[in-house]
């Protein structure tokens, strides 16, 4: 078990699912219920991981989680970096939301909320951000096509 | 649209306004702060306009002569908000109580796109994002796609690399510096900018063809090498620019408005920007000395010598210092990519994943199919997800692949710099002036594609 | 081989050859009377000062805006054409430059500033984003601002050069030019037409006034017509409309 997981699992027992390193980075999968836990151990443990760079997802429908959240964190001082990993869950995706530990999540999981549909529970503006405020439907699901206007000829390749 | 909600029953409520209360009548849930504001005072229903109404006069009693809110909308097409950005601004009298930003109006739908190409038609893609920073965005895409790969980029690829990005910095902050002049009102430093930003981008279209939007690094490389003639022209650019930025310097750093404009407007302590994930010359300026080419160096930054610039004013004037300081860090680091640039390949040797030599296709029936293969049906990455975080002129500039073994990417996501630093306007705005407003929103430096994607 | 010419000698002029702009400078009478006066209509008259100050509307979307601002720079000074002054309001511009793709929640902002634009005002489609939605084929981006709005000039580009832009802006220039559109070939056909036949007419008068302008400096009024064949054409047209044989073949 890596530094890591260790520092999760010495605050909140259990949150760890999974670690595995591929291509050089390290990725901690947690239970979606302690991802708050885990993202607040890990930003005030000995790792120092204050920066959040990116939250995000990709939607994988045949998994029964369906929606894997990814959280990059680093380190201002030693540059490491550490991804969280969630399933939010196929019906109904939700996840608890880290605006409460970086304010800089609210953006990035309003953006997940607007492409994917996935719900953050104690956000504080949960809305669409970049698609307008009525669209139907969330873009980056793979069962949402694509639009557009077909081009001429397609067909024929 | 019509709906029978009691909220909307009885009141014209302008497109937009219904456009706000539509999406959260679909989902059955109040409005959002951000819903409320878009929505304006149309979204109230009777009751509550009562309410505020009373709450006012009440307030009025007991306060005589108390101001009421103002609420103005600055843009999505405003001269002086880098591009389509919408700030709805709540004023008391000229300070500005509260800030809205509003994004989305360039969204593009690059990312579902992706997802829809080859991996190296999605080149073409990411490019378009951070339309001042195209070869930070390839850079960071090939980076994530070669990680996962497991290709070895040869040397003197990482260094063209090096030198474009560099160079692309360099475009960039004169764009930066040029609109920020032009929307405080000093016009001529825009000329004095975009000169020399023509002299990049004929270097630039010497070397991909294209002023903008190159598509010159490939996954595992470059696609060509270095035109000849390229690196004298560099290195007759690079005498030149120190004495350019002395102009651009002589007309600003010392100039009474500039300064009464920019010193002590739009001040956050480090660890507020932290919180909000602000990277990049925003960053720096307040003391953090956060650069990837340093902490994490990545494509053979390790090599060069240079400094970080930093500054522990945070305000807009220790931006605008930080990132003067870093065109002349940049042209130190170009000096040193051209005086020792290696020779040998300019992209990696995998058939598997490169396109063979264009000659090659003349005399050989595997590198035709190999050819074939490639443009027709793509390559294969292995299933797996990587992230590549780079130095863009704006911060932190990441790439977040997931493949699925296929021809496709199953996801392509960029982080990027200037949509987290945009969140920060709404706290470094507070309690300053409406006109400070212009140098802080300028100094943040958000560019919308990249933004909106 | 003589440069230059005997004192005294007519000086001979190319014939302007851009028909569908000059085709009035070409009339014989106003060439006579331009020695003193210049006469025009009052359209005309507008449309040549508006070809002379077309105020775009500050509106960048994406890529393309970036080099529309160099066509700004020194380099390149669109001044020359007076189409530097960007205005930040809708109400003072005359040309809406569409740079950079147009997404579904920015269409109706873009359609609500043109309609702020008063008349008269041109709209430049800037780049492939714009006329036909380039390489974002996709939910979000609009195929072609034509959709919404009339476009009188397409620059192609991904993103234009600024140099695409001003050829864009010059064309702009000659289709506001003429009344404020680009003559026909057919309208260019008639008029010559036209004009042969009022030479024929008045061939007397005009041996007489080209006896009395043999010695001034101004170009030979009644010079061969450039294309004969498009005039035998209309005049035989003409012909077989005026027997009512209906159009011919």
């Amino acid at each position: 078990m890596s530094d890591v997981s260790a520092q999760i699992e010495a605050v909140t027992p259990g949150a760890v699912v999974a670690e595995f390193t591929h291509v050089g980075e390290l990725t901690v999968e947690v239970r979606k219920e302690r991802i708050v836990e885990a993202c607040r151990a890990l930003r005030d443990g000995p790792g120092q991981f204050a920066l959040l760079s990116d939250v995000t997802c990709a939607d994988f429908p045949d998994e029964p989680g369906r929606f894997r959240m990814a959280y990059h964190l680093a380190s201002i001082q030693t540059g490491s970096r550490v991804r969280l990993r969630a399933w939010a869950g196929a019906l109904e995706p939700e996840i608890e939301s880290v605006t409460s530990v970086w304010p800089g999540a609210n953006w990035m999981e309003r953006e997940v909320y607007d492409q994917f549909g996935v719900r953050f529970a104690g956000h504080p503006d949960l809305c669409r951000i970049l698609n307008p405020l009525d669209w139907s439907g969330h873009p980056l699901r793979r069962d949402y096509p694509i639009g557009g206007e077909e081009v001429q000829f397609t067909d024929a390749v | 649209m019509s709906t029978t909600d009691p909220r909307t029953e009885n009141f014209p409520l302008a497109a937009e306004s219904r456009e706000a209360v539509e999406g959260a009548l679909r989902e059955q849930r109040p409005l959002t702060p951000t819903e409320r504001v878009i929505a304006g005072v149309e979204a109230y229903t009777p009751e509550e306009a009562a309410e505020r109404t009373l709450a006012n006069e009440m307030l009025a009693d007991i306060r005589p002569g108390v101001r009421q809110p103002l609420l103005i909308n600055l843009g999505p097409n405003h001269p002086s908000t880098h591009g389509v950005l919408r700030l709805i601004v709540e004023l008391d009298g000229e300070v500005v109580k509260e800030v809205t930003p509003v994004i989305g109006y360039l969204h593009t739908g690059i990312e579902k796109q992706c997802e829809n190409k080859t991996w190296w038609q999605a080149i073409t893609l990411v490019t378009r994002m951070d339309y001042l920073a195209p070869f930070a965005n390839i850079t960071a895409y090939t980076m994530s796609v070669e990680k996962l790969l497991g290709i070895e980029v040869p040397t003197r690829a990482e260094w063209i690399r090096v030198l474009l990005g560099e160079m692309n910095r360099l475009a960039s902050h004169l764009v930066w510096l040029g609109t920020s002049g032009l929307e405080l009102g000093a016009m001529s430093v825009f000329f004095y900018c975009y000169r020399e930003r023509d002299q990049l981008l004929d270097l630039f279209e010497m070397v991909s063809g294209e002023r903008m939007n190159h598509r010159y690094f490939q996954v595992g490389g470059c696609a060509q090498d270095l035109p000849p003639g390229f690196i004298e022209r560099v290195r007759a650019f690079t005498d030149e620019m120190p004495k350019r930025i002395d102009e651009y310097e002589a007309l600003l750093t010392g100039n009474p408005i500039w300064k009464d404009r920019m010193k002590g407007v739009g001040v956050l302590p480090a660890g507020d920007l932290l919180a909000l994930g602000v990277t990049g010359p925003t960053l720096r300026a307040a003391g953090v000395p956060y650069d990837l080419r340093k902490v994490a160096p990545y494509s053979g930054y390790e090599h060069f010598e240079f400094d970080v610039p930093t500054s522990t004013e945070g305000d807009s004037f220790a931006r605008y210092l930080v990132r003067v300081q870093e065109m002349r860090e940049s042209l130190r680091i170009i000096r040193q990519v051209i005086d020792g640039m290696p020779e040998g390949r300019v992209i990696a040797d995998d058939r598997k994943v490169v396109l063979p030599p264009r000659e090659e296709l003349a005399y050989s029936m595997e590198a035709l199919i190999h050819h074939f293969k490639l443009v027709s049906e793509g390559f294969m990455v292995p299933a797996g997800e990587a992230y590549a975080p780079i130095e863009s002129p704006r911060g932190e500039m990441g790439c977040y692949v997931v493949s699925d073994g296929g021809p496709k990417p199953h996801r392509v996501h960029m982080r990027d710099p200037s949509f987290v630093n945009l969140q920060a306007t709404a706290p470094l705005c507070k309690g300053n002036y409406l006109a400070d407003l212009i140098a802080i929103v300028a100094t943040l430096d958000p560019v919308m594609g990249g933004v909106d994607r | 081989m003589a440069l230059i010419p005997p004192p005294g000698a007519p000086i001979r002029r190319s014939p302007r050859n851009d028909e569908r702009v000059d085709w009035d400078l070409r009339d014989p009478l106003a060439a006579e009377v331009s020695k003193g006066l210049l006469t025009t209509t009052v359209e005309k008259a507008i449309a040549w000062t508006q070809t002379s100050a077309i105020w775009p509307a500050t509106f960048g979307l994406a890529c393309c805006s970036i080099e529309m601002m160099h066509t700004l720079s020194p380099r390149l000074d669109m001044g020359r054409f007076g189409a530097e002054f960007f205005r930040g309001t809708p109400r003072q511009s005359d040309l809406m430059i569409v740079a950079g793709r147009l997404t579904q929640k920015m269409a109706p902002v873009v359609r609500h500033i043109y309609d702020q634009m008063l008349e008269p005002k041109w709209v430049i489609s800037m780049g492939a984003c714009a006329s036909t939605g380039g390489v974002f084929n996709n939910y979000a981006v609009v195929q072609g601002v034509d959709k919404i709005l009339p476009v009188d000039v397409y620059v192609p580009g991904c993103p234009p050069r600024p140099e695409g832009l001003m050829e864009g802006i010059d064309v702009l220039r000659r289709k506001i030019g003429v009344n404020g559109q680009v003559p026909s070939s057919e309208l260019i056909a008639g008029r010559r037409a036209e004009r042969l036949a009022w030479e024929r007419e008045h061939a007397d008068e005009l041996a007489a006034l080209r006896e009395v302008t043999a010695g001034h400096d101004v170009q030979q009024p009644g010079e061969p017509p450039v294309v004969e064949p498009v005039v035998a054409d209309a005049e035989a047209d003409a012909q077989a409309r005026a027997e009512g044989r209906g159009d011919a073949g």
